[in-house]
C-alpha cells in the first residue's frame, strides 16, 4: 500500500510549520545539477551536489539530531535565494548559516570566505593570510574541499596563486559554470 | 542499554508509514484515518528525540497510532466499546502476553506489553501513550498487579 501523495505532503508541511524537525531537506534543481539542500532552525546546514539521500541523512543526523525529514516547505527560502542567484538577480545571500560541529579554524576560514565578493576571486594563500595563518594555504584548501555549504559559501571563488582553478569538490565543470555565471571568467 | 542506532526520522517514516495507515484505516475508516495518520507521526516526531535506541520502532509507532485512534473513537463512541479495539498485526511478544493481559484496560495492556514484551523504557512508553513517565509506570504496575491477582486465584 502506498501513501496518498497529498497525505504525505500534509504531514511534512505540518512537521515543518510546527518546528518538530531538527533538520529539513529537499532536492532543489539548478543549472549545475540537482542540489541536496538542508536547513535547521539555526539556518542553512548543507548544500551538496551528492543527492544520494540516505548517505546525507546519516551525516545530518550526526550534525543536527535524528529528526531529519524531507520537508520542501522548510527549504523554500533557500530555494528562492538559490533560484535568484542562478537567474543572476541575487549577488549575496541573506540566509543564516548553521556552522555547528565545525572546528574553529574551519569556521574562521569560512567566515572570511563569505566576504569574497560576487564575481571576484581570491587565492588559498590570501585567504590563509586573512585568518592570520599565512602559511596555511594547504589547510585552507582542505577547508574548501570539505565546505558543507558550497555556492552560498563561495569556495568556487578561490583559485591557485597562478590563477589556475586547482579543484572543486563538485567537479571543475561546476566551478567554471559558477564563475562564468558571475562574470568572473 | 546500548541498542540499535536510532535511524534518521525520514527512514523511520518511510519504513512504517504504510503499516500505520493500514492500521488506522482498519480502526477508523478512510475519513478519519488521514487526520489520525498525521497526528500519529507528529506525536512520533515529538517523542523521537527522547528515544534511547532504535529497537521495536514498528510496535512503538503502531502503539502511538492505536492510541491516536482510541482517542478519536472516544470522541464519538461510548467508553465501554473501546475495550474491543484490538491489535491487528502479528506480534510475537504481544501474542505471548495476550491471554494474560486480556482483562486490562487498553492503557494498562499497552504499558505492560511495551515494558515486558518489548523491553521499552518508561520514557518511551510514556511517549507512545502520550502520557507522563509516572503515568506509564503506574499503568504498567497496576496492570501487573491485576495479572498477578488473577493468576494466583
Amino acid at each position: 500500500m502506498t501513501i496518498p501523495a497529498d497525505l504525505d505532503r500534509r504531514f511534512r508541511d505540518a512537521a515543518a510549520v510546527l518546528g518538530l524537525v531538527d533538520v529539513a531537506f529537499d532536492v532543489v534543481g539548478s543549472p549545475v545539477g540537482d542540489l541536496f539542500v538542508a536547513v535547521s532552525e539555526r539556518g542553512l546546514t548543507e548544500i551538496s551536489y551528492d543527492t544520494r539521500v540516505e548517505e546525507q541523512l546519516e551525516l545530518l543526523a550526526r550534525i543536527a539530531g535524528p529528526r531529519v525529514l524531507r520537508a520542501p516547505r522548510a527549504v523554500d527560502d533557500a530555494r528562492r535565494e538559490l533560484d535568484e542567484y542562478f537567474a543572476g538577480t541575487r549577488h549575496a545571500f541573506d540566509l543564516s548559516l548553521d556552522l555547528r560541529a565545525l572546528p574553529t579554524f574551519t569556521v574562521s576560514v569560512l567566515r572570511e570566505l563569505a566576504r569574497v565578493p560576487y564575481g571576484e576571486t581570491t587565492t588559498y594563500g590570501e585567504l590563509a593570510a586573512r585568518v592570520g595563518r599565512p602559511r596555511a594555504a594547504r589547510a585552507v584548501g582542505t577547508v574548501m574541499n570539505r565546505n558543507r555549504i558550497p555556492i552560498v559559501l563561495p569556495c568556487h571563488r578561490v583559485v591557485g596563486s597562478t590563477g589556475d582553478l586547482v579543484g572543486y569538490a563538485g567537479g571543475l565543470d561546476r566551478k567554471i559554470s559558477l564563475l562564468e555565471l558571475e562574470g568572473a571568467r | 542499554m546500548q541498542g540499535v542506532a536510532i535511524p534518521p526520522f525520514e527512514l523511520f517514516y518511510e519504513e512504517h508509514r504504510a503499516a500505520v495507515l493500514r492500521q488506522l484505516l482498519q480502526m477508523l475508516g478512510r475519513e478519519r484515518a488521514e487526520d489520525a495518520f498525521q497526528e500519529t507521526f507528529l506525536r512520533a516526531l515529538q517523542a523521537y528525540r527522547r528515544l534511547e535506541h532504535g529497537e521495536h520502532l514498528r510496535s512503538w509507532v503502531l502503539t502511538i497510532a492505536r492510541n491516536v485512534a482510541v482517542d478519536a473513537l472516544r470522541r464519538t463512541k461510548p467508553a465501554d466499546e473501546l475495550v474491543e479495539v484490538a491489535a491487528d498485526d502479528h506480534r510475537p511478544a504481544y501474542e505471548e502476553l495476550a491471554s494474560l493481559t486480556d482483562g486490562l484496560s487498553p492503557k494498562e495492556r499497552a504499558a505492560v506489553v511495551l515494558r515486558y514484551g518489548y523491553d521499552l523504557s518508561y520514557e518511551q512508553i510514556a511517549a507512545a501513550l502520550d502520557s507522563s513517565e509516572d503515568a506509564a509506570r503506574q499503568a504498567a504496575s497496576t496492570g501487573v498487579r491485576r495479572i498477578r491477582r488473577r493468576v494466583s486465584k
